[in-house]
């Protein structure tokens, strides 16, 4: 089932309705939506560097124009780090680890105990959008969460030519 | 010739083979070509699609149809209202077919069984003949707790096992420590309750006199007990005649083909969906929560279990190039002295649940899939323990807060692919578990076990927000029950039920909220109740931005003079009370004596008459940043009860403002200016990661934090080397740290001496996964 670049907009600003929602959950997939999507992010933000992978809804592996290096950058244009790596570890994070800190976002009792768990925000340096959260307990290392293969999925699996790579 | 000398002579199966002979033939050739069973063409399928789909849809059909009217039977609402029951059809092997709609987590646990006994000789003694009955529940051999009860029997045509049907329910009770289907005061198996290894309970389809005598005594609930085995024999005599009726029709060699080729379809069909849906690649997730057994509330019988302890269930799930994948579970804590233990069929079938609702949405749910995924759980963790004393009861506690970490591995996957409808943050912790016992209104010794946590909150989606009080991962159909219905099976009378506000995990999309009942005990006799839930950790992280689900808390309430306050037309707790933080319901019962905290797990509680017991359903994890959440939804959480008015503010940076007839609306420039601040205060407030890792890192080398958080990570070292190294080499530390569980001031019973029951005498356990 192919669905029209508009149809996949509105899934991408929320807007989806449910009937068109509904064949997209019941029916086989489309392949070429990956580039439908591709094409809707490039139009979303400020700077042109093609977008490869989307990492979340503000955070995108990119090919830099100037030097062909894939860059993780967030949506405000902050390169991290390099593709492969933890982008984690070159943002800002505050660790909420005390009860008022935790009752900012909970309740009280509905709260982790910080004792037990921390919750770690991950911003944006630039706009201070938040890109992450992890809730471990202390102590516990920066979890480097996805580490794709875009070349088998480029090359072997929507035979698309893999982006240049410096 | 009699079957018996069939038997010594040969094989049971058709064609001649022993079971063993049999099953060890397909597990040669599998592994030898990748193929299940070596089949390396589908013959039936390729030859002939149509009769292969049809048999697939009668058969498939008849066991959907065999679940719906065998639930009838049942008059366990658990069974009847909540759909807690699955049948299941297996090929001479004990491979699955196909399987109905429900706990598919038995997809594989039935198999299990089936397979112990084939390679425990089980042909030969007790024997295996057509019509006869076989029960199990022995969590040590594949089946997740010991109140889901299996009905297995074998499907023979012309004098030849040609298969096997199984059944299973989830029963109210097993005669634990403890009343209630999963309890929580036993820490070792021999207080689970009734266990039953691969019984022969009847024969001729006859259950025998001896095990109707025997197992109506060893449970609390008899009457359900005995009509959910009714329940489940009825299903697995229709599905048999559904077989020999396929086969009439179809003839046997088709109906033989099929039920192989079934399986390896399966196994394909999970590699083709891997490939449409997800990215090769490595994905790292993690799962905790919190086992508070370090309090007064907490009454178990070894001081050795009295510890506080956390469990950790790291997670690598690897995606090849050829659309196999290998879900790796290095790290992961011990098996402990609680209910929480899992076997490892019941930790890598459970998935399969999950997975149907995103990855294989298909109707062919078999042990395909199964073939086609690898699986690492190390030996010795909590979800493949090496002690025959490890309890089972509530495996589930530890199973939902492991998995709910595999979703956001896979929705990372699907959101990198635009298949954003597919997203899910995760599932919510499955909880509060209402459950204890005593006599009931009926003057009848009782346990219960309220299901209405098949309705909690689902995790958001990267489109849409998780839906509120509608389901649970361990069963599709979640249903929060009917209120009239549970106070028939329970003497617990609702004041009221109404939807947990901010329970849900924030994000611009949120988790859907729980729900919560409050129930007052009425015409019950020495009656206890007991909380089962997580309260110091949330286990269900947000995805991509998204915060974490609300984590738990007990609201119980002794000698409350409801009875005057009655009597006298004052006012009552119904609902209202929506935050815990400000709570109303203390003041309406002056006297009471109220625990409201946050012990999330006790043990039996005594409860009379006109006390109260809060039942909180947990909500789901939010997905991306609250600060892009639509600010009218904001407002309409509000208005609609899902959110606390001043987190409006502090979470979503959502200005509200009046809006008539006592609604709340948004000041769309407040909310603007308020938002920008909020970006800035992030920044203010925030770190380098780098510097951060500094300040952690000090902490760690003067041991700094809890002894239940050291114990977890010495736990986990002592298990997965690998984590361990991984762990030195991310925080940078000395040769000389070292963090060893003996060196803590609480007990670690289990550390250095194990026992499993694959050394016990003349048995033979089946290893499914690499360890």
């Amino acid at each position: 089932m192919a669905y029209t670049k508009a149809k996949i907009k509105d899934l991408v600003d929320g807007k989806i309705d449910r009937d068109t929602l509904h064949t997209m959950l019941a029916t086989p997939k489309d392949k070429e939506r990956f580039q439908i999507y591709l094409e809707i992010l490039q139009e979303q933000v400020d700077w042109d560097d093609p977008i490869i992978l989307p990492l979340g809804p503000k955070l995108y592996i990119v090919q830099r124009q100037s030097d062909k290096k894939w860059m993780i950058r967030s949506q405000a244009g902050y390169d991290f780090c390099e593709w492969d790596q933890n982008w984690k570890l070159h943002a800002r994070i505050r660790v909420r680890s005390t009860p008022a800190q935790m009752e900012e976002l909970y309740p009280r009792l509905m709260a982790p105990s910080p004792e037990w768990q921390v919750i770690r925000e991950y911003f944006c340096p630039l706009s201070g959008d938040l890109l992450d959260v992890e809730a471990p307990t202390p102590w516990y290392p920066v979890i480097h969460d996805f580490e794709p293969d875009i070349d088998t999925f480029y090359r072997d699996w929507l035979d698309l030519p893999v982006p240049e790579r410096a | 010739m009699n079957m018996q000398t069939k038997v010594d002579t040969g094989g049971i199966v058709r064609g001649g083979e022993t079971l063993k002979q049999h099953r060890d033939r397909l597990m040669e050739a599998t592994k030898r070509t990748k193929h299940y069973a070596g089949l390396e063409r589908l013959d039936l399928r390729d030859s002939d699609p149509i009769k292969y789909n049809k048999l697939f849809s009668r058969l498939r059909a008849g066991v959907v149809d065999a679940r719906e009217t065998a639930k009838k039977i049942a008059a366990s609402p658990i069974v009847e209202q909540e759909g807690e029951l699955c049948f299941t059809l297996y090929n001479a092997a004990g491979d699955s077919i196909l399987t109905s709609t429900g706990i598919i987590i038995h997809v594989g646990t039935m198999g299990a069984a089936i397979k112990y006994m084939i390679e425990n000789g089980w042909e030969h003694n007790p024997g295996i003949r057509d019509r006869d009955i076989f029960c199990n529940n022995d969590s040590l051999i594949g089946n997740v707790h010991p109140c889901d009860i299996h009905t297995i029997v074998p499907i023979f045509h012309e004098g030849e096992l040609i298969g096997w049907v199984g059944g299973v329910t989830h029963v109210i009770d097993t005669g634990s420590v403890g009343p209630g289907s999963m309890s929580t005061g036993q820490v070792q198996r021999f207080g689970d309750g009734y266990s039953i290894t691969c019984r022969k309970i009847g024969e001729n389809d006859t259950l025998f006199r001896d095990w109707l005598h025997e197992s109506q005594r060893m449970v609390r609930t008899t009457r359900y007990w005995m009509l959910d085995e009714r329940t489940r024999v009825a299903g697995c005599h229709m599905i048999r005649d559904l077989v020999q009726e396929v086969i009439a029709d179809e003839g046997i060699e088709s109906y033989w083909k099929f039920a192989y080729e079934a399986v390896e379809h399966g196994r394909i069909g999970l590699q083709a969906r891997i490939k449409a849906m997800t990215i090769p690649g490595k994905y790292r997730q993690v799962g905790f929560v919190d086992v508070p057994y370090a309090h007064d509330d907490v009454r178990v019988p070894s001081d050795f279990a009295k510890v506080d302890t956390i469990m950790h269930t790291p997670s690598e799930i690897t995606i090849r190039g050829d659309g196999t994948w290998r879900l790796d579970f290095e790290g992961s804590s011990r098996w402990g002295w609680h209910t929480y233990n899992a076997h490892q069929v019941s930790f890598t079938s459970g998935i399969w649940v999950m997975m149907t609702q995103s990855l294989i949405p298909t109707e062919m749910i078999n042990d395909g899939a199964a073939y086609g995924t690898e699986f690492r759980l190390p030996k010795g963790t909590w979800m493949n323990p090496d002690d025959r004393r490890v309890a089972f009861s509530y495996s589930w506690h530890f199973l939902v807060s492991s998995w709910t970490a595999l979703w956001r591995g896979l929705s990372r996957a699907y959101f990198g692919r635009g298949y954003l409808e597919e997203v899910n943050a995760g599932n919510a912790n499955t909880s509060n578990w209402l459950q204890g016992g005593g006599f009931n209104q009926y003057d009848e010794i009782h346990a219960v076990n309220s299901f209405e946590c098949a309705a909690n909150g689902v995790g958001a989606s990267a489109h849409m927000d998780g839906i509120s009080h509608a389901a649970a991962v361990w069963n599709p159909e979640g249903d929060m029950g009917d209120m009239e219905i549970w106070e028939l099976a329970e003497p617990l009378v609702y004041l009221g039920r109404q939807i947990k506000a901010s329970s849900g995990g924030a994000g611009k999309y949120r988790g859907g909220c729980g729900f919560e009942s409050l129930r007052m005990v009425w015409n019950a006799k020495d009656w206890t109740m007991f909380f089962m839930g997580n309260g110091h950790i949330s286990s269900d992280w947000g995805l991509m931005g998204g915060y974490p689900a609300a984590s738990g808390y007990r609201f119980e309430a002794h000698d409350t003079r409801l009875q005057e306050i009655i009597a006298q037309g004052g006012a009552i707790p119904h609902g209202g009370d929506t935050d815990p933080e400000n709570p109303t319901w203390e003041a309406m019962l002056p006297d009471a004596r109220i625990k409201r905290d946050k012990q999330a797990i006790t043990t039996e509680a005594m409860f009379k008459d006109y006390d109260l017991y809060l039942n909180y359903m947990r909500g789901g994890p939010g997905f991306g940043d609250p600060l892009d959440r639509e600010p009218q939804k904001v407002a309409d959480d509000v208005n609609g009860g899902y959110l606390l008015p001043r987190f409006a503010e502090s979470v979503y940076g959502v200005v509200l403002k009046d809006a008539g007839d006592g609604m709340k609306g948004v000041d769309g420039a407040a909310t603007a200016a308020r938002r920008k601040a909020i970006r800035k205060q992030r920044l203010e407030e925030s770190v380098p990661t780098q510097e951060w890792m500094e300040a952690e890192r000090q902490r760690i080398l003067a041991k700094d934090a809890g002894v239940h958080v050291q114990q977890m990570f010495a736990a986990s070292f002592k298990l997965g080397p690998r984590f361990e190294q991984q762990f030195r080499d991310f925080w940078n530390l000395p040769v000389d740290w070292k963090l060893m569980e003996a060196d803590l001031p609480i007990p670690s019973y289990g550390r250095e001496y194990s026992m499993d029951i694959s050394e016990l005498p003349d048995v033979r356990t089946v290893q499914f996964v690499e360890e």
